[in-house]
């Protein structure tokens, strides 16, 4: 059978398990002295802990949990807490935000929408505090942050959607129900509403920001791995050396399409475009509705919604003597 | 690696991808383009999974020739079909018989088979308001069914009660989360198995609240002026009621460039505005007026009558019974002929084009 030397790791080494420097700025110590396991060691570091928490992780984990069980009780009560038809359903079941008539009223009744806002703060808060330790972990490690700011702005799209937005909307109702369905039906609807998104040029940022970093995605990786039998993996101590791993690779993209990424941009190409794809999306919705109520006819005065040729048809409504 | 933990990995990886074409539907498709070329506006047909038309039922004998005495002068107590001629009367009456009237109750489901002029079944008086019903259908929504018309058996098809009805859903607590579903996230045919609200029906088919949730200009013009996105969801959920109803996609209508655009729409959009219409006006003005005589058992949770909508007489075709008229075997349910509204259809040349699987009930069976 022919066999993909990358799919998994192919050697793992054993010894003593690394404990790691010294903690900085830590509220308490890590927990236990971590443990090797070879499933785990197929797909990245064989050896798993020790884990540091801290006040921040407890309190993220908190608020985690908070919010997922109010989704999940609200989805089982609303089957009657019936557990056959809640794995059944569960697909459809939801917790929506506060209805059109509660405007951006800030505690509405529980069973109509104050535990949607209840779990979307817990998940926002929860989603800040681990944000917080990222950047707090990077920092005593005495690394840049840049996990953090490429959290951040995932993090920022979801506020958007669900406070930005609805807060200059000046209605809850505008705000993404939690559920898997449901939230698909809401992106459709969305659209259907703001006379189609795909003409939100934000949107069409977004995607190319997505797609742009699929691409880089693939391009990076598969020239790592292709230089893996050269040692590929380890980059930054061979770039000086001729005819390595590094080398190759760089000399494989100038040959194809004249032009390569170093070993750095690369790295900082994918940064980007992986930051920018929320970002763009972000603005394009907070856009919608506050600033463009129709995409379509907003792509119309701007010349550029392709024109296709009418077919005659026109609206009921306004001839004379029309059923109402 | 071990090659034995490789293959398993492998095979789980092969065996978890085979597995999600289980949402497939296999079998030939029919696409044909219906539209202009480049925006999707094609109908997709699952030929082999898509609506049989019903078998007609042959006429109970053949149309008797009119004129002789009218029924009005023959019968006792003839309120809606006085004028028609005794013959055709009695043949109408044969063919509800064999449409409507549980075989093993026949006449005696809405007669006294001592006095057959007697209103004392309930049956008799819904029977009589469903009459002129068809009538108005017949005669004054013909931009919703043209010259094919309606009879008894679009709905009914053998059933004393129509298979697809639909009435108010039961009242919920709004201050409690148990059991309330608010009207959506159901796993519902009525939302054709999306988890888009249900409450279609209420608002748009027997009431009559806007289904445009579109802005018309391109800016806002005030604060929070416009339909809102659950809003949008509900206009949403009947629209996927009228696609499984009729057994088509969205492209049938409408150009999704623009949902809300007519000059970009097809012919069959406004066919189906008037269609929205008719329903409006069967459930308020012929099924909510009977609400004092259908017993609790004939009606909803919240005690009103069972009401109708697009599947009611569609059932998974977008011409009910395949675009078969039955009305001239029926003639009197044509009703008195009524200038309907202005004719909608502006000259059409794209809505010439159906899919060929939709022309015909025969059609799909001999495309290969």
């Amino acid at each position: 059978m022919p066999r993909y030397q990358n799919m998994f790791t192919q050697v793992q080494l054993r010894g003593p398990l690394e404990a790691g420097p010294p903690l900085r700025d830590a509220t308490f110590t890590r927990t236990g002295k971590g443990f090797y396991n070879y499933l785990m060691g197929t797909f990245g570091n064989a050896q798993i802990g020790p884990v540091y928490l801290g006040t921040l992780g407890m309190a993220s984990l908190i608020f985690a949990f908070l919010s997922f069980e109010i989704i999940g009780l609200n989805m089982w009560a609303s089957v009657n807490w019936n557990p056959i038809q809640f794995v059944r359903q569960l697909p459809w079941l939801a917790l929506e935000p506060p209805g059109p008539q509660w405007g951006f009223k800030l505690f509405v009744p529980l069973a109509q929408g104050g535990w949607w806002q209840i779990a979307g703060f817990c998940m926002t808060a929860s989603l800040l505090l681990w944000w917080l330790r990222t950047f707090r972990r990077a920092r005593a490690l005495g690394m840049g942050t840049h996990v953090a700011w490429a959290f951040g702005a995932g993090i920022f799209l979801i506020i958007t959607l669900g406070f930005i937005r609805p807060m200059l909307m000046g209605s809850w109702a505008e705000a993404v129900p939690f559920g898997i369905f449901p939230h698909l039906d809401w992106t459709a609807a969305f659209s259907i509403r703001y006379g189609n998104l795909f003409y939100n040029p934000f949107h069409c940022l977004s995607i190319a920001f997505l797609y742009g970093s699929t691409l880089l995605f693939a391009m990076h990786g598969a020239t790592i791995l292709s230089v893996g039998r050269y040692g590929g993996e380890r980059e930054i101590e061979q770039i000086t050396d001729r005819g390595t791993a590094s080398e190759r690779a760089a000399l494989f993209w100038r040959w194809t399409m004249g032009f390569n990424a170093t070993m750095e941009s690369i790295h900082r190409w994918a940064w980007w475009f992986a930051v920018l794809t929320p970002l763009t999306g972000g603005i394009g919705i907070l856009l919608t509705g506050t600033v463009v109520d129709n995409w379509y006819m907003w792509a119309v005065m701007h010349h550029y919604a392709p024109g296709y040729p009418g077919t005659g048809v026109i609206d009921p409504a306004t001839l004379p003597g029309a059923p109402k | 690696m071990s090659r034995v933990l490789t293959n398993i990995v492998l095979a789980s990886i092969g065996g978890m991808g085979i597995a999600l074409l289980g949402g497939c539907e296999p079998g030939p498709k029919q696409s044909t383009q219906v539209g202009y070329r480049g925006a999707g506006l094609d109908q997709i047909v699952d030929v082999r999974h898509m609506v049989k038309t019903a078998a007609i039922p042959p006429a109970p004998y053949p149309l008797p020739a009119d004129g002789g005495p009218t029924a009005g002068q023959t019968y006792q107590n003839v309120k809606v079909l006085g004028g028609v001629s005794a013959e055709r009367f009695n043949h109408l009456m044969a063919e509800i018989n064999q449409w409507v009237a549980p075989p093993e109750q026949g006449c005696a489901y809405c007669h006294n088979p001592a006095n057959m002029a007697s209103d004392e079944k309930y049956t008799k008086i819904v029977a009589r308001r469903m009459i002129q019903m068809t009538q108005t259908i017949n005669s004054q929504w013909s931009p919703h069914v043209q010259n094919v018309g309606v009879t008894c058996y679009t709905c009914h098809r053998g059933n004393a009660v129509p298979t697809n009805k639909w009435a108010m859903p039961g009242a919920q607590n709004p201050n409690s989360i148990r059991g309330n579903r608010y009207g959506m996230n159901e796993l519902s045919a009525d939302a054709a198995y999306s988890d888009l609200p249900t409450t279609g029906f209420g608002d748009y088919l027997a009431g009559a609240k806007n289904i445009r949730v579109n802005a018309h200009t391109a800016l806002p013009v005030g604060r929070m002026t416009g339909a809102s996105v659950q809003t949008a969801e509900k206009t949403y959920g009947l629209m996927m009621h009228m696609s499984k109803a009729l057994g088509v996609n969205c492209t049938f209508c409408h150009n999704t460039q623009a949902f809300a655009s007519w000059s970009q729409s097809r012919p069959q959009r406004v066919t189906a505005w008037y269609g929205i219409r008719m329903v409006r006006d069967v459930n308020n003005t012929y099924i909510s007026s009977l609400a004092s005589v259908f017993p609790a058992y004939r009606k909803g949770p919240q005690g009103d009558p069972y009401k109708v909508n697009c599947t009611t007489c569609h059932q998974g075709q977008n011409k009910p019974l395949g675009g078969v008229s039955m009305i001239d075997q029926a003639p009197a349910l044509k009703g008195p002929l009524v200038m309907a509204a202005a004719p909608a259809v502006a000259p059409a040349a794209a809505g010439a084009v159906k899919p060929l699987a939709m022309n015909g009930p025969q059609a799909a069976i001999v495309k290969k």
